[in-house]
């Protein structure tokens, strides 16, 4: 049995703590008042050196100052919006991170029991801790999504919820069909509602089968058959999940693969921590099952699958880009000019690090080295959602600051409270499954 | 050199007394020559003591040669030598119409890591069309496994050895060279 140790739960509440002041420290600069924004935008125009040509348009047609006026004070108003999601959209893609992570482990964990895989066996504790983060995950998310339409004034990361925008919008109102608070709550549910009963019988089971008598594998059929069942919905959730809560932040754009973009990319987050969690337990000796060819194993699954999110990504992002179609290419417009560096930067890390490091096959097997992998594939990740979600919230007034890292490390200290507690409720290695004789000797 | 060497041929019929024999044999000192098997057995290599293979390390700069071909002739064709506009594509530098030639990048670097790799298999393992076969003993594509190791100054120790891991027939062949 695993038990906590003090030095982790220390370090988890200290995150926490951090995590809060940053996140607090961003609400509290984040709600500007018109003026200030207003001499804020003039101050950031003398900086670039525009501010005579301004001088100069003013002078030159004094008939058109009105208008100039109004067209600022939409601008400002604009922009004080954009500051004011920012602490936001910071807490809601650090939320979405960990609730992918502990979305894309349950579903490879599925994946491994409906495969009836050998190796995996004595890895699964790890993976069902890992995913019991799901249900506070998934709730975080959803309150911040809605939350933010609540409380507060127009700073909503899902801007189909302001009505204000939506009178305007004849795109968006089509849509509110689909796109209504109601709807969007009932789905959450039933996706969170879907994910977590899975995740709570094969847990049952799972720990039901240590306990049974031996020959008795009733609890693994069980769990083999609702694994199945799970990985259709799975498949149709997460799909949905993918358009309510991560495209649904740009209305006005769609992309018909966007789901698999979403799952290449949880799925590749959730092995790479299954990876790295298993490392640091088999390091201080608590999975003894656990050989150097398990590692390898997972590292593999974090190559292909690092390859597999690149493939998506390219995949949509060259589709549109060939076509060039006005109303699909501005998602990916405003992502180069604004987000240069993360946008590209993240094709690195998610893909061209991971695809040399990974490559050869003794290096694998080396358990820092995988760690250390494991961390650029996370920072990827992270970037990738970054770049999904604040590109249509805080458009060019992003930066990686206090509230960013603030929210990471709340959620973060969170999440590794939460799956290192859920780790001491059962044995780490499961007694009773049929395959853990191979798992045990399996080697590569 | 000699005109004739002697080799030992010691036949047997299962995978598992076939990998304990090599290991005897090997702790006794003897130099396996070669082993026929009629499919791969799992962890010969290793209890032969063969050093691993270098075709992958091959194959990986095989595909960067790929890659090379590919950006050096797409770039000369479509931005330096006739750079049209076709279809508003920006052909102005390489990188910025570089979505487009992706697809031939990935397939070039494939197809030379793949076809390159497999030649390179065939030389190093001297396969080629119309080569007569090394085939020892039939019996060997079949169901029988055979060790072949050179005969040294002792043929009868040899032979006790080999019978003793469990080989169902031992002979001693004059390899005329």
């Amino acid at each position: 049995m695993y038990t906590i140790s003090n030095r982790l739960k220390t370090f988890s509440i200290i995150l926490i703590v951090l995590g809060v002041l940053g996140v607090a420290y961003g609400f509290m600069t984040s709600h500007k008042s018109l003026e200030e924004v207003k001499t804020m935008l003039v101050e950031e125009h003398a900086h670039d050196g525009g501010h005579e040509t301004s001088v100069q348009e003013h002078t030159e047609s004094p008939g058109s100052e009105h208008a100039d006026v109004s067209q600022d004070d939409k601008h400002a108003k604009h922009v004080q919006e954009q500051i004011a999601k920012r602490p936001w959209s910071a807490m809601y893609v650090s939320a979405l991170f960990f609730m992918t992570i502990a979305l894309g482990v349950l579903a490879f964990y599925a994946i491994q029991i409906a495969s009836q895989a050998g190796w995996s066996p004595v890895l699964f504790r790890v993976m069902e801790a890992i995913s019991a983060y799901l249900l506070p995950g998934a709730i975080i998310v959803i309150l911040l999504a809605v939350g933010s339409h609540y409380i507060g004034h127009h700073n909503e990361i899902f801007v189909w919820m302001n009505p204000d925008v939506v009178a305007d919008d004849k795109l968006i109102q089509n849509k509110s069909g689909y796109l209504n608070i109601t709807a969007f709550l009932i789905r959450a549910i039933i996706f969170i509602g879907g994910w977590c009963t899975y995740w709570y019988f094969a847990r049952k089971f799972s720990i039901a089968q240590d306990n049974a008598e031996p020959g008795d594998i009733r609890n693994f059929k069980k769990s083999f058959r609702i694994a199945a069942g799970f990985l259709v919905f799975y498949l149709y959730t997460e799909s949905i999940m993918s358009w309510d809560w991560i495209m649904s932040v740009d209305p006005h754009w769609f992309s018909t693969l966007f789901g698999w973009y979403v799952f290449s990319g949880m799925i590749v987050a959730g092995i790479t921590v299954i990876a790295m969690v298993a490392i640091y337990l088999k390091g201080k000796g608590l999975l003894p099952l656990v050989n150097d060819s398990h590692i390898h194993d997972l590292a593999k699954y974090m190559f292909g699958f690092s390859v597999f999110w690149a493939y998506l990504w390219f995949s949509q992002f060259m589709l549109i880009w060939y076509a060039n179609i006005p109303e699909e290419v501005v998602y990916f417009v405003s992502r180069i000019e604004d987000y240069k560096l993360p946008f590209f930067g993240m094709l690195v890390l998610n893909f061209v690090f991971p695809f040399l490091i990974l490559m050869h096959s003794d290096y694998k097997r080396v358990p820092w080295f995988v760690m250390m992998c494991g961390v650029v594939i996370l920072i990827g990740h992270y970037v990738d959602l970054f770049v999904m979600i604040m590109p249509a919230t805080v458009g060019d007034r992003w930066y990686i600051g206090i509230p960013e890292i603030g929210s990471i490390l709340l959620l973060g200290g969170l999440f590794l409270l939460v799956v290192f507690t859920s780790m001491t409720k059962a044995p780490l290695t499961p007694k009773g499954n049929p395959f853990i004789k191979e798992s045990e000797n399996f080697h590569y | 050199m000699e005109g004739s060497s002697k080799v030992i041929h010691a036949m047997y019929t299962d995978d598992d007394v076939l990998m304990a024999a090599v290991k005897k044999v090997r702790a006794e000192r003897y130099h396996i020559e070669e082993i026929y098997t009629p499919f791969p057995v799992h962890g010969l290599d290793k209890a032969m003591g063969l050093a691993p293979t270098r075709l992958a390390i091959t194959s990986f700069l095989y595909g960067l040669a790929g890659l090379v071909v590919s950006i050096v002739m797409i770039n000369y064709m479509m931005i330096e030598d006739w750079p049209q506009n076709i279809g508003g594509k920006p052909s102005f530098s390489y990188l910025e119409n570089m979505p487009a030639f992706i697809p031939i990048m990935f397939e070039l670097t494939v197809f030379f890591a793949a076809h390159l790799m497999v030649i390179t298999f065939y030389l190093r393992s001297r396969m080629w069309p119309f080569k007569k076969a090394e085939n020892p003993d039939t019996r060997t594509t079949d169901d029988h496994f055979l060790m072949e190791i050179s005969a040294g100054d002792n043929v009868d120790e040899q032979f006790d050895i080999l019978r003793n891991t469990g080989a169902v027939e031992v002979t001693l062949i004059d390899k005329a060279h």
